[in-house]
């Protein structure tokens, strides 16, 4: 009876068998969460770093089991997590960067000296805003204050220049 | 079998022909699929042509590209399968991810032979996994199974263990799933008859294999 069961192959009894829909869900809800955190670090490129290191089981390339599946799957969310945590809270630094940048300009002798850059907004370039004084120190004890927005990044032939 | 069949498709030329995936890989991974077309070519330097269309795909790549393929339904596809097997992708590198890396820190993309190069041209352009093999030393069709117990390493020492996955023929694995092909069947200057295969994986379209294996081809062939 007993080789008549393993020659037919009872999928039924066969426990590995009976764990395939669980690993198949678990396969679905890592691509689900790769795809978002593919999508956070493209969201956060070129603005903020996302950690989105997931180390695989130790191993050759196999079939995983469930709790290799399982293990993988909670790094990625748990990498998911931090990293809309993390780009959450850099959209509320840039907020707060957007705030003062309108302030400064609307009031420049209330934020003397004070710089908010292109990247602290959350904007490509290196440019910046500068409250400073017109005309030097006649400006600061007329209390003559703009906001100065610099010419952007460096051109290479200057760069070389300087090195 | 998996009810697949080595069947060639007819309305193509080089015809691709359809590898034998293992029932249990197929039902584990829906889509796990292999082609591959066996091409006349004579390995060696590339010639004017394709390192100057390896030239003209270095300007199209940046340091944003690198960040952003991984966004791309292809190339996302075999970072997800890398992740489901045990691989971990920003460690052991996608094939594409791959030659994207190697294109920022080279500058380029440098020319290594023309098959390597073929197989360059088509894995950037389409996202989809490339090998190129020997096909003198292949013995019959091409399949993707799980090792079995006590076969021998195929690029390493020892033996591989039970359940690893690798490429293989009707008689020896030839190399592993995503990585080193087996020294005798790897493509050499000696070469005559080169396999170039394609490894399809969950959501990646059957038109991006037939594009892939029609430009790798078609770039030795012609070369």
């Amino acid at each position: 009876m007993q080789e008549l069961l393993v020659r037919d192959g009872f999928p039924a009894l066969d426990a590995p068998s009976t764990e395939r829909p669980a690993r198949v869900q678990l396969r679905a809800q890592i691509a689900k969460l790769d795809r978002e955190l593919s999508g956070l670090v493209g969201e956060g490129f070129g603005r903020i770093a996302i950690e989105h290191d997931v180390s695989a089981p130790p191993g050759p390339p196999r079939v995983l089991g469930l709790g290799e599946l399982e293990r993988t799957r909670d790094a990625l969310a748990a990498k998911v997590a931090a990293a809309r945590g993390a780009l959450r809270e850099r959209a509320r630094a840039e907020a707060g960067k957007r705030q003062l940048l309108a302030a400064m300009l609307a009031r420049p002798a209330e934020f003397k000296w004070v710089k908010v850059s292109r990247e602290e907004i959350g904007e490509p370039g290196c440019g910046e805003w500068h409250s400073k004084p017109r005309l030097g120190p006649i400006g600061m004890l007329m209390g003559w204050w703009r906001v100065k927005v610099s010419s952007g990044c460096p051109r290479p032939g200057r760069l070389a220049a300087v090195e | 079998m998996a009810g697949q069949g080595a069947q060639a498709r007819p309305d193509w030329d080089p015809a691709p022909q359809q590898g034998w995936v293992a029932p249990r890989l197929v039902e584990e991974f829906p889509g796990l699929g292999l082609f591959w077309v066996e091409v006349d070519g004579h390995p060696g330097p590339s010639p004017e042509p394709v390192r100057r269309r390896l030239r003209i795909l270095s300007d199209r790549v940046y340091g944003s590209s690198a960040i952003r393929l991984r966004e791309q339904p292809v190339a996302w596809s075999y970072r997800v399968f890398f992740r489901q097997i045990g691989i971990d992708p920003d460690r052991d590198r996608t094939p594409v991810e791959e030659r994207i890396f190697d294109r920022l820190y080279d500058g380029a993309f440098k020319s290594r032979g023309l098959v390597a190069d073929a197989l360059t041209i088509a894995i950037v352009e389409t996202g989809v996994a490339l090998r190129g093999f020997d096909a003198d030393q292949c013995e019959g069709r091409l399949c993707i199974r799980e090792a079995a117990a006590g076969e021998p390493h195929p690029v390493g020492h020892g033996e591989l263990a039970a359940g690893t996955l690798v490429l293989a023929d009707e008689q020896n694995p030839i190399g592993m799933l995503f990585g080193e092909t087996a020294e005798p069947y790897r493509v050499t200057r000696r070469s005559r008859r080169i396999a170039i295969a394609a490894i399809q994986v969950g959501s990646v379209p059957q038109m991006s294999v037939d594009e892939a294996l029609w430009l790798a081809a078609a770039t030795v062939e012609h070369a």
